[in-house]
């Protein structure tokens, strides 16, 4: 019975190829996307293949992206994506003032040199900020350290310490500090799980820390809701 | 006696260039005494004529018009034989049926530029004034006159808004020029191995080639024409400077090393014992059977005086601001002449001026000639633009 009703749905979408359904998209992307007002202006900061960019232009939203490596910026520009070469640190500072709607840092923080001052660019350049990030507090995270005494791999994070990106790892509560030093307000906050699904909302910030294996903020500027 | 070889002298006949500078084989927009171009140094051009080529069909809605913008010393004849040469046209990787530029989906117009040789109005035509040839005569023109000119043909083919400027090098210059002086008219933009200004060096590589050329005893202060000669050595030697300008060490010890041409043995001459000699003079001796010497020192002299922001008040992004054309800039890694910093640069003003721009760096190790070659992914980054450029212009796009 159950074996039926997974064949047939898959039997009908192999006859007609469907538009890119929402399958295709990564869990956190479909979050990210679902954060922006369509008809927004946006940039994606380290945009890899493009892959979220595709989703948001497949949404009505203009984005534009900077990827640091010259395969990702070329194959996203194969893709007729509006992305050039760049890098978070340097070329941040490149942008004028409210130049987005949204700058999403999504997975890169940690592989920033500085953190906190792209941080506080994304904050300048967008009137809001997305940022998501692997949790360094995720409980496997924790385990490997405390039991195996070796630094963490995760399959999210298969690097090993000596030739991994991820230079800055911070865990959930760590960036939620940050957030309140640098005044940025945490309009929205929520962990996902392995599997890149949400975790249940009115969890305390200890069981997010613990369980979550991502974070996704939606951020804005504090100062400015303060001024008249 | 030690052996001494020049570059070889040409075989084409004095006539003959002039013939190709005031009766092309091409077509031909006649801008006559009505229609004066305003030239940047304040002399108004009339009449003048532009020499251009047409590929592909215009449709019904004139929406699918590119316009190919050529390098210092390209031609119109972007992909068919060219009547001078007798080659293949000069951009034939990327222009064709089924090619990045395809030109079953797209009308392509490509012109000779202001002050070229192939006839479109420069120093090697005939000054309808005198009844001579123009020589140093020719008013200095700029890459904005170029592109004012091109308007000019675009205009009188009826054609509102181009669906893309396309451009390498110099071309790219134009491009560039193209969007900052009519972004109305521009939809997509795609510049290559450019930048919005020349470069000192850049400059002192051209003071070179002019220099060489001007001392060369034959080039008689621009005059060989009435004098019956021609400065085929000097302009073969800026040639060859320029040359390794296009090249890049590492292009050239692959091409060539350090290999001896048909001998096992230095000669202990200054015959060409080396093959990249050898190269180079043939890249020197065949240039001057196809080019004006005076059309190399304007149109290098041009490009030199490019400067996009200088026009702006030194701000390149007030060129671009809120500019509706989507952009796509290539470079190339081993590209010396226009190294990635300067298209990184341009990227940043298009960023802060709010312009919708795709930049690529493209490994290579071709050089600044990369764009005329066969380098695939710089071809296929061309295509997949000019493609979403298409679906947003709603235009037929290719692997639909």
């Amino acid at each position: 019975m159950a074996f039926q009703q997974q064949t047939l749905p898959l039997n009908s979408a192999v006859a007609t190829p469907a538009p890119r359904g929402t399958q295709d998209y990564r869990g956190d992307h479909l979050l990210v996307a679902e954060m922006i007002k369509p008809g927004s202006k946006v940039l994606d900061v380290g945009c890899g293949d493009g892959d979220l960019l595709q989703l948001l232009e497949s949404r009505g939203i203009d984005g534009r992206g900077i990827e640091l490596s010259r395969e990702g910026v070329n194959r996203c520009v194969g893709k007729g994506l509006a992305v050039v070469q760049g890098d978070a640190d340097t070329d941040l500072i490149n942008y004028p003032d409210d130049a987005f709607d949204y700058v999403i840092l999504s997975q890169t923080l940690q592989a920033t040199r500085q953190p906190r001052v792209v941080l506080e660019n994304l904050l300048r350049i967008g009137r809001s900020a997305i940022v998501s990030f692997p949790n360094f507090g995720f409980w496997k995270m924790r385990v490997q350290l405390l039991v195996g005494g070796r630094m963490p791999r995760t399959e999210n994070l298969p690097a090993t310490w000596y030739d991994t990106p991820n230079i800055h790892f911070c865990t959930i509560k760590d960036f939620v500090v940050l957030c309140d030093e640098i005044n940025v307000k945490m309009e929205r906050a929520v962990a996902l799980d392995l599997y890149g699904r949400p975790l249940r909302l009115n969890a305390p910030w200890w069981f997010w820390n613990m369980f979550g294996e991502q974070g996704v903020f939606l951020l804005s500027r504090a100062s400015k809701s303060a001024q008249p | 006696m030690v052996n001494v070889e020049l570059v070889k002298s040409p075989v084409v006949r004095p006539d003959e260039r002039g013939h190709e500078a005031d009766h092309p084989t091409s077509l031909v927009a006649a801008f006559g005494m009505d229609q004066p171009l305003r030239l940047d140094c304040g002399i108004d051009l009339a009449p003048f004529q532009i020499a251009y080529q047409t590929y592909g069909t215009l449709n019904a809605d004139k929406s699918n018009a590119i316009l190919v913008c050529h390098a210092l010393t390209g031609d119109q004849h972007v992909a068919n034989i060219n009547p001078i040469t007798g080659k293949p046209g000069w951009w034939q990787t990327l222009v064709g049926p089924g090619k990045a530029l395809d030109t079953e989906r797209y009308f392509i117009i490509s012109s000779n530029v202001l002050g070229g040789c192939m006839g479109s109005t420069g120093p090697a035509s005939t000054n309808p004034a005198t009844g001579k040839i123009w020589g140093l005569d020719f008013p200095v023109i700029t890459i904005p006159d170029m592109v004012r000119a091109q308007a000019m043909l675009i205009d009188s083919l009826g054609i509102g808004q181009l669906f893309c400027v396309v451009g390498g090098s110099m071309g790219g210059m134009q491009t560039l020029q193209w969007t900052a002086a009519y972004p109305e008219r521009v939809f997509s933009a795609l510049a290559v191995a450019c930048s919005t200004r020349h470069s000192a060096q850049n400059i002192a590589f051209h003071e070179l080639g002019r220099q060489a050329v001007m001392a060369d005893p034959d080039w008689r202060g621009g005059r060989y024409f009435e004098e019956g000669t021609h400065p085929h050595r000097g302009l073969g030697v800026a040639r060859m400077a320029a040359h390794i300008t296009y090249l890049s060490d590492a292009a050239l010890h692959r091409k060539f090393g350090r290999r001896m041409q048909d001998r096992e043995l230095p000669t202990f001459s200054f015959d060409a014992d080396f093959q990249v000699e050898s190269y180079l003079r043939y890249q020197g001796s065949s240039f001057v059977e196809r080019f004006d010497a005076n059309s190399y020192l304007y149109l290098t002299r041009a490009m030199d005086y490019f400067d996009i922001a200088a026009d702006h008040n030194g701000k390149l992004a007030e060129a671009f601001r809120d500019t509706q054309t989507r952009f796509c800039l290539m470079s190339f890694t081993s590209d010396w002449l226009f190294p990635t910093a300067e298209s990184r640069d341009v990227v940043h003003a298009l960023n802060a001026g709010g312009v919708r721009v795709s930049f690529a760096e493209i490994e290579t190790d071709k050089g600044h000639d990369a764009f005329l070659l066969d380098v695939p992914e710089f071809l296929d980054i061309a295509g997949a633009f000019l493609n979403s450029a298409a679906s947003v212009r709603g235009l037929p796009v290719t692997g639909a």
